[in-house]
């Protein structure tokens, strides 16, 4: 979709504020739906919303409009005519003209998520809006009472974000220098401005033409608001009205923790953290897509349940996962036991949508069965074994068909396989790398290119082990194909990098799972291989360390984009032994183990 | 069902297989009641006091053990380390908390010992905790009676509940036992109680455990080796205790096996049972079939 205008049910129209501006606005999609009304920021056009539009037109009525000074609103001159109660008026015209009764939906990005603030704090305009979902633009007047307090009352943490924000700001400042940033936008920087969007931002998309004029009048925002409201903060800038927060990670200009107060403003707040920079209404559009309708259908069905305050660690690592990885689409293999259906479940718990892939459909079946019970708002059990590349070929594809492109993909299927190198037939390596490598591979090729191919960023993990840097001769060839998994993940976290598509590696340990009474023991009878799969079971039961701690550890480490992930605290140690003292570990490797 | 129960193990009378039904049944009877005045902030200590109150009233003057109350993510043991945390804390029940009430009164000289489990409001994951128990309440039944050893049934139950994703938390029980045996209390003039068991009653377990270490059983039930052997006949109180992601689920009640090996629940009228039934899951079958899901069993988990 290249423009708002050719969405189905597209109606262009105008409005006329009170001081003779006229706006350009637009609406779209589903005429009976609940109303969203998208406001952009600086120095975009309503086309911003252009990729989020398509997606929630089916469902929603859609509604974005040119700010004054903006795409094909008209311009004033003045600087006092920027003036957030200027702004304040436009949005009450646009509400006159498509929702004379009733409730919208407010989505703000940037500026315009800086006077929608304005919007649902004032009481006049609040009353109309249902809910309010917020994405990197800050009110002004919370930013000013923020500041203000670390000045005061300064506290490291305060002082901390203070200067953190004061350096990422260094663009405003760079506004309020007179005509220079005309001069700038209308000369270079506005015929830079898309190459260096797409360098710094990855965001895609043709600029509108009229950036240049967009971007020049548009400093007048900050120039007839911001050094005003920082001056002057209003005290009662709070509202009841639900409002979901939307940060992403890499933001340059606003620090996250500028929002660590914000339910004092917001009581009614729910929290969201992506991966991506400043522009997620172009890069994240599938994932805002989802959350803005979550959000919406949440409240409009009047069940926002009242935020509980996070209290104690645990609470505290549940609301982190489900700001990330709610409405997040996953795929994981190997997620009828151990440390897939732990992670299954911890995704589940955080809100996500499953996709559950086991050689052993009934086990992948029971863990959706226990995601759906969690919370998970969409559990999908498959049986497929990642060593056939058709059977994953057809997995990949229905998954697409069906769920639409994931958001995360856990390569964690893999089978256990111990004894010596000259015991070890070929069938045997040929069966361990087809499964510990060859399904990593299938995963990562099939999954990675349809990430790819969306230019929505992602996450991909794969389960490796400390066997891939623990050298033993008594694992040569799960030792192999893990250190082949990891090596993988390296390079494919360097290729995907550009595309915003984050690589993983965990390298769990000793893990408590059903891995060990499946080992096969070569160059043993049966009646030995029993016997040795009860004494390791028994051995990592008495170890203790749980499949879920290992879930933990994989979201916590696809939040932070970890490259490689040891778990436990032997997982941890060999890692370090590997870079600082690999003698260490390459006599450990000659010790027999015990049978 | 009533005329199969003349049978009763040695050195017991049908009366006394009456009696102890009519205790675990008054049991039952106090965790429901109890259960149906709990409320938002009613604390784990109020909760025992309730249940010991109701039960004092009804003329119970002696215990196996005190009642206790578990509420939250303590109802899944999470972070037991030692014996006296699973004593009734300050905790306070919320909305949606689950809660187990576990009470073991003796009454008349009889002895029961019970496991309640609820939550207080809807709570999808105590639902789905205890429709699974239902499996293991028929599998127990069966493998009594096919004769097998109490730490194979163990073990069995232990990879029951790996398969059904399910973590066992009777294994933080003192000894991790899934069963004990319970019987008849000799009428006391003095009935002291230390650490929250009835020593009466006790007296009676560790007679028992004299016993059979010289007989070679145990009067407890877990996975070590001195219950490898089949169910010795005598009642046992039963309580397989699931735990899934801070939440745990228990039922617990009595087996009773007779000398020639046969095996039946005491009592099917009790609210688990009936819960199940009205959910039309299968775990009311007195002479249950095996559960489905025990050749996979064989199969790694």
């Amino acid at each position: 979709m290249t423009s708002l205008y050719s969405l189905p049910g597209a109606r262009r129209f105008e409005v006329t504020a009170p001081d003779g501006v006229r706006l350009a606005a637009v609406e779209a999609g589903a005429a009976d739906g609940p109303t969203v009304v998208l406001v952009h920021g600086y120095p975009d056009t309503k086309e911003i919303w252009t990729d989020v539009a398509e997606r929630l037109a089916d469902t929603y009525r859609v509604v974005a409009y040119d700010v004054r000074g903006a795409g094909e609103s008209s311009r004033p001159e003045a600087t006092s005519a920027y003036a957030l109660h200027h702004l304040a008026d436009d949005f009450e015209d646009v509400l006159d003209a498509v929702a004379p009764e009733g409730k919208v939906h407010v989505v703000g990005h940037d500026w315009g998520s800086v006077q929608a603030w304005e919007f649902v704090t004032t009481p006049r305009i609040a009353g109309r809006i249902a809910s309010f979902t917020t994405i990197s633009g800050p009110s002004l007047d919370h930013l000013a009472l923020v500041t203000r307090e670390g000045l005061t009352r300064p506290t490291p943490k305060r002082v901390s974000r203070n200067v953190e924000q004061a350096f990422r700001s260094w663009y405003v400042y760079a506004l309020h220098v007179p005509v220079a940033p005309e001069m700038a936008w209308r000369g270079l920087l506005g015929k830079h401005w898309p190459a260096l969007l797409a360098k710094g931002e990855k965001t895609l998309g043709a600029p509108e033409p009229s950036l240049p004029e967009d971007a020049a009048f548009g400093a007048k925002l900050y120039r007839a608001n911001v050094r005003h409201r920082m001056a002057n903060p209003r005290g009662d800038a709070t509202t009841d009205i639900p409002v979901q927060l939307v940060v992403p990670d890499r933001d340059k200009f606003l620090a996250k923790r500028l929002y660590d107060e914000l339910h004092r403003f917001a009581p009614n707040l729910t929290r969201r953290q992506v991966s991506g920079g400043h522009w997620v209404p172009r890069t994240r559009p599938d994932l805002l897509a989802r959350w803005i309708g979550e959000f919406v259908d949440r409240v409009e069905r009047d069940a926002v349940p009242a935020p509980a305050a996070a209290k104690g660690r645990k609470a505290r690592r549940d609301e982190d996962n489900r700001r990330r990885f709610a409405g997040q689409l996953a795929v994981i293999t190997g997620a009828g036991s151990g440390i897939g259906r732990a992670t299954a479940l911890a995704l589940a718990e955080a809100g996500a949508r499953l996709v559950l892939v086991d050689r052993d459909g009934a086990s992948a079946a029971r863990t959706a069965d226990l995601a759906e019970v969690l919370g998970a708002v969409g559990a999908y059990p498959e049986t497929v074994d990642v060593s056939d590349a058709e059977a994953m070929e057809q997995l990949a594809e229905k998954v697409r068909a069906a769920h639409g492109v994931p958001d995360l993909v856990v390569n964690n299927a893999g089978i256990g396989i111990a004894g010596s190198f000259l015991d070890t037939s070929p069938e045997e390596w040929k069966r361990t790398l087809d499964v510990n490598l060859w399904g990593v591979i299938h995963g990562c090729r099939l999954f990675g290119a349809m990430m790819v191919e969306r230019g929505q960023g992602g996450h991909i993990v794969n389960t490796a082990s400390a066997a891939a840097f623990q050298p033993s001769k008594s694992l040569p060839a799960y030792s192999t194909s893990k250190a082949a998994v990891l090596m993988l993940s390296e390079c494919l976290r360097a290729e995907f990098a550009a595309h915003g598509i984050g690589v993983t590696a965990i390298c769990p340990g000793f893990v408590a799972t059903g891995i060990t009474g499946a080992t096969r023991f070569v160059g043993t009878s049966s009646d030995q291989e029993r016997s040795l799969r009860e004494k390791t079971t028994k051995a990592y039961k008495r170890r203790g360390y749980p499949p879920e701690k290992v879930a933990d550890a994989i979201l916590r480490a696809v939040g932070r984009n970890t490259a490689v992930q040891p778990v436990t605290p032997e997982a941890r140690a060999a890692r370090a032994a590997s870079r600082f003292t690999p003698r260490v570990l390459r006599a450990l490797a000659r010790v027999d183990l015990p049978k | 069902m009533a005329t199969l129960l003349t049978d009763a193990p040695p050195g017991m009378t049908a009366a006394d297989i009456d009696g102890f039904r009519a205790v675990q049944r008054l049991a039952y009877d106090c965790a429901e009641a109890v259960a149906a005045r709990l409320h938002p902030g009613t604390t784990e200590r109020e909760a025992t006091a309730m249940m010991r109150r109701w039960l004092t009233e009804r003329g119970v003057r002696d215990w196996l053990h005190l009642p206790f109350a578990w509420f939250g993510d303590r109802t899944a043991f999470t972070g037991f380390k030692v014996p006296h945390q699973f004593f009734a804390t300050g905790r306070r029940l919320t909305e949606g908390m689950p809660f187990i009430l576990d009470v073991a009164p003796v009454y008349n000289g009889y002895t029961a010992d019970i496991g309640y489990t609820t939550s207080l409001g809807p709570n999808r994951v105590v639902d789905r905790l205890l429709d699974d128990l239902a499996t293991h309440r028929a599998f127990i039944l069966e493998a009594v009676q096919a004769g097998r050893t109490l730490r194979q049934i163990y073990l069995d139950v232990d990879a029951l509940m790996a398969r059904q994703g399910y973590e066992n938390r009777h294994r933080a029980y003192p000894f991790g036992v899934i069963a004990h045996r319970v019987g008849k209390v000799p009428d006391a003039r003095f009935r002291p109680h230390a650490f929250g068991f009835g020593q009466n009653a006790l007296r009676g377990l560790l007679k028992d455990g004299v016993r059979g270490h010289r007989e070679g059983w145990s009067p407890l039930w877990n996975h070590r080796k001195m219950s490898d052997h089949p169910a010795t006949p005598g009642l046992w109180a039963v309580e397989p205790h699931v735990g899934f992601r801070g939440v745990g689920a228990k039922f617990e009640e009595l087996l009773v096996v007779e000398a020639d090996g046969h095996a039946y629940w005491l009592d099917d009228d009790l609210p688990h049972v009936h819960r199940w039934a009205d959910r039309g899951l299968h775990g009311t079958a007195v002479t249950g079939t095996a559960p489905d899901r025990l050749d996979t069993l064989k199969e790694p988990v």
